[in-house]
């Protein structure tokens, strides 16, 4: 899976352009039927793509959970300044150890390259380059051999909880009035 | 059971603190290769939130009608549910204790109160909370794992799959039948019971996938140290041979003990109390509960880690204040040791007797949590009064059990995630080796392999599966003799109590699926009134047959029980008549013990009730 695949609405859409305007085929035909070249042949404007904004809903639940288990928002939006490092850091433990257990249960983790960081590695012509960001002295061609950085993180398993039809995902953490 | 969509063995961990339930796969399970896992139970973990965990917290929280918004408790498989059991009512319990149900587990095994009756939580007011009795909190839990199941598992119900239920082993006949009741309300009738330690050596057995053989011998005893949340439960496992297989016999099961990990992380709480009130610091009560979260992990961390001095805590604030509000503190390796390994597990001898004070006149209702929380010291008792425990088994040095002053194990098997804590295992070790090397025994070694969380839910569900005949089972059979009190006929002396006999109606051992022999003692029953009985227990006399009339004994030797209750029905008498009956015990296949009123003629059988409880008229 290292090229991007259209998702199955985009293949369709481009089927039904396919089948509807003759032209659009003929031009689509080209590119494709030419394996990947090696001196770029002229750009075939692209078929547009579907650009749509996420759903929040994801993200609240993840803001709430942060919120509940690790004071995550009280700490971010409270002003750092007046305090000492002392203070800060008894309230960063809160932030990190609840922080952990959230992104420990609702998230499985895995870096991208398994090679230690400053190890050489080299890159095939076929790396995914989503997954691999070349820096610096990026010149010529591939195979590419530089240092390893940074690892990456790959999130493998998203387990977050289900969320009741209708519930209000806004309130991350609903305000406490002691009887 | 063969019901023909049978496909799992299930095994529900009915804890104090929180249930797990464990399946194998029948199908695809062959001998030792078995196919296992844990179920995720789909639970609110917040208003309107639902994850999937391994453990279902057993509690119960009685809402207000305004605590919540339309649809926020809704489940996937009841859409209006109004009950908050499992995470939520924990979280929802920490900060509103009136409405929290828990620890219903420890009730059920409480003498002195009726477990029908609707009295949880303790402190609610009463005007204002439907109340609940452990028994119906113990229905709801086991209700909404079956839902759960269910729900994941339509073809599969629960209700008809092999369904194992685990008990502590201490728990009393009748804590046993209140256990199977609560099944059998749930829709469950197909439950059969297994004690704790049992599962877990289970469990254990599962794991080793056939190596245990070659990890145990003949003449082994393994010592089980189950210390869950709420309580400690101990059991002693003989492995004998027969036709060249080896045997495994639960031989003695301690008393029931509340104590376990909550009362750890409490006193932890107390001990940095008091250190920040020298400070002049005062903590409010939510700040306690704040702190013995912040202790749990900072002696987790202290205990895993020898080298650390201190960890810090941090009590945060409950405004949204978090950096100016909140309190730091630090636990230390010194107060860890102090309290927890020295203050739980002190190095005792082996003739130290658990220390009890005497309870004050007018006590509360509450539950009889342990008054020594030496857990050494209530090893130690037991070890000491089972001494006699193997003396009767092939295999077994009759020559060292006669000189010792305590039974001697040779293995140590620990379960329950208060043993998370290397030195705490190793400090129970290490007491143990030195009682042992007292008296020339070689020391015990520990079983290593079982999941300290789970296992207990896993060794149920592979018990189901060894049932059909898949690999070796524990024998076990009764571990108390039963007796029933007789007022011996005597003039009555004014201001002493008639003495009192004990007639033994339920051998030691007696084994599941068996009846005893009937007793020659008859009782007259009055036939329409209702008759109660003293009912006496011991755990150490092995060798009395049913019929044997005990005129004296020590504490130490029997333990009084509820009181258990006859009453004839009308049905073939005359109401007054009496008519002489005799009281005969059997122990049934889901592992509950049945006393029936025998009368001397006739095919009828009466029930005597076990669960009495202080329901005064």
């Amino acid at each position: 899976m290292n090229q991007p695949v259209p998702s199955l609405l985009n293949r369709l859409q481009l089927a039904f352009k396919v089948l509807l305007d003759a032209s659009f085929a003929a031009r689509l035909q080209a590119p494709e039927a030419t394996p990947v070249a090696t001196s770029p042949a002229p750009e075939a404007p692209a078929p547009s793509r579907d650009i749509h904004s996420t759903d929040p809903a994801a993200a609240l639940q993840l803001l709430g959970l942060l919120q509940q288990e690790a004071r995550f928002v009280d700490f971010i939006e409270e002003d750092v300044t007046q305090f000492s490092d002392a203070e800060i850091g008894a309230a960063a433990r809160v932030v990190h150890e609840g922080s952990r257990k959230v992104l420990h249960q609702h998230f499985s983790f895995a870096p991208v390259r398994e090679e230690n960081e400053d190890s050489r590695l080299t890159l095939a012509a076929d790396f995914d380059a989503s997954a691999i960001r070349l820096t610096g002295n990026v010149v010529g061609q591939p195979p590419f051999t530089g240092t390893l950085i940074h690892r990456g993180w790959r999130v493998t398993e998203v387990k977050l909880p289900k969320v009741v039809d209708g519930h209000e995902l806004n309130v991350i953490a609903a305000a406490e009035v002691e009887l | 059971m063969s019901s023909e969509n049978a496909c799992y063995s299930i095994g529900i961990d009915l804890g104090t603190t929180h249930c797990v339930l464990s399946y194998v796969d029948l199908q695809q399970s062959e001998r030792e290769e078995v196919v296992q896992h844990v179920f995720a139970i789909a639970q609110l973990t917040n208003a309107g939130s639902i994850d999937e965990k391994l453990a279902f917290p057993s509690f119960l929280y009685l809402p207000h009608d305004s605590e919540f918004a339309e649809g926020d408790l809704a489940l996937p498989w009841h859409s209006n549910n109004k009950l908050v059991a499992g995470e939520l009512a924990r979280t929802r319990g920490v900060s509103t204790p009136i409405r929290l149900v828990a620890s219903a587990k420890s009730w059920l095994c409480h003498s002195g109160v009726d477990c029908r009756a609707q009295f949880l939580p303790l402190d609610a007011p009463e005007d204002e909370v439907t109340k609940v009795s452990p028994l119906e909190a113990t229905i709801q839990y086991l209700n909404y794992l079956r839902a759960a199941w269910d729900y994941a598992h339509p073809s599969t119900p629960l209700s008809s799959q092999p369904l194992t239920i685990t008990i502590p082993a201490s728990f009393d006949p009748a804590a046993r039948d209140l256990t199977i009741e609560a099944a059998h309300r749930a829709g469950l009738n197909q439950a059969i019971l297994l004690e704790e330690p049992q599962a877990a050596l289970y469990s254990w057995i599962q794991s080793s996938q056939g190596g245990w053989r070659k990890q145990v011998k003949v003449g082994d005893i393994i010592l089980v140290i189950d210390m869950g949340g709420g309580t400690t439960d101990l059991s002693l496992i003989a492995v004998t041979e027969q036709a060249g297989d080896l045997v495994l016999n639960r031989v003695a099961v301690g008393d029931h003990i509340l104590l376990g990990g909550d009362n750890m992380d409490l006193a932890l709480a107390y001990v940095i109390k008091a250190k920040l009130a020298a400070e002049g610091k005062n903590l409010e009560p939510w700040q306690i509960q704040g702190l013995t979260q912040g202790c749990r992990v900072a002696k987790e961390q202290l205990l895993m880690n020898a080298d650390l001095a201190a960890v810090p805590i941090v009590v945060p604030s409950r405004s949204s204040k978090l950096i100016g509000g909140s309190l730091r503190t630090e636990l230390t390796r010194e107060e860890v040791t102090n309290t927890l390994v020295n203050g739980f597990f002190p190095e005792v001898g082996i003739q130290e007797a658990p220390k009890s004070r005497p309870r004050t006149a007018l006590t509360k209702i509450s539950l009889p949590y342990a008054q020594d929380a030496g857990v050494t010291r209530h090893l130690a008792a037991f070890l000491v009064r089972q001494v006699q425990a193997t003396a009767e088994l092939n295999g077994f040095d009759p020559l060292i059990n006669h000189q010792a002053s305590f039974l001697h194990p040779t293995a140590l098997l620990f379960n329950g995630g208060v043993f998370k804590s290397p030195a705490l295992a190793e400090r129970v070790q290490t007491v143990l080796n030195q009682w042992l090397t007292a008296e020339g025994a070689p020391p015990a070694r520990v079983l290593q392999g079982v999941d300290l969380d789970l296992a207990v839910g896993r060794g149920a569900a592979y018990y189901g599966y060894v049932r059909q005949g898949n690999g070796v089972r524990i024998r076990g059979g009764l571990a108390s003799a039963y007796y029933v009190g007789i007022e011996g006929a005597m003039p009555a002396v004014p201001g002493m109590e008639p003495p009192i006999e004990a007639l033994c109606v339920a051998p030691f051992g007696m084994e599941e699926g068996t009846e005893a022999d009937l007793p020659t003692q008859e009782f007259g029953l009055v036939v329409g009134e209702s008759v109660r009985f003293r009912f006496f227990g011991s755990s150490v006399r092995r060798d009395d047959p049913v019929g044997t009339l005990l005129e004296t004994w020590s504490d130490t030797e029997l333990t009084e029980l509820e009181e258990i209750e006859a009453t004839l029905p009308a049905d073939n008498y005359q109401v007054g008549e009496v008519v002489p009956v005799r009281l005969r015990a059997a122990v049934t296949e889901v592992g509950t013990l049945r006393l029936e009123a025998v009368p001397r003629s006739g095919d009828a059988r009466w029930q005597v009730e076990l669960n009495v409880r202080t329901r005064e008229e």
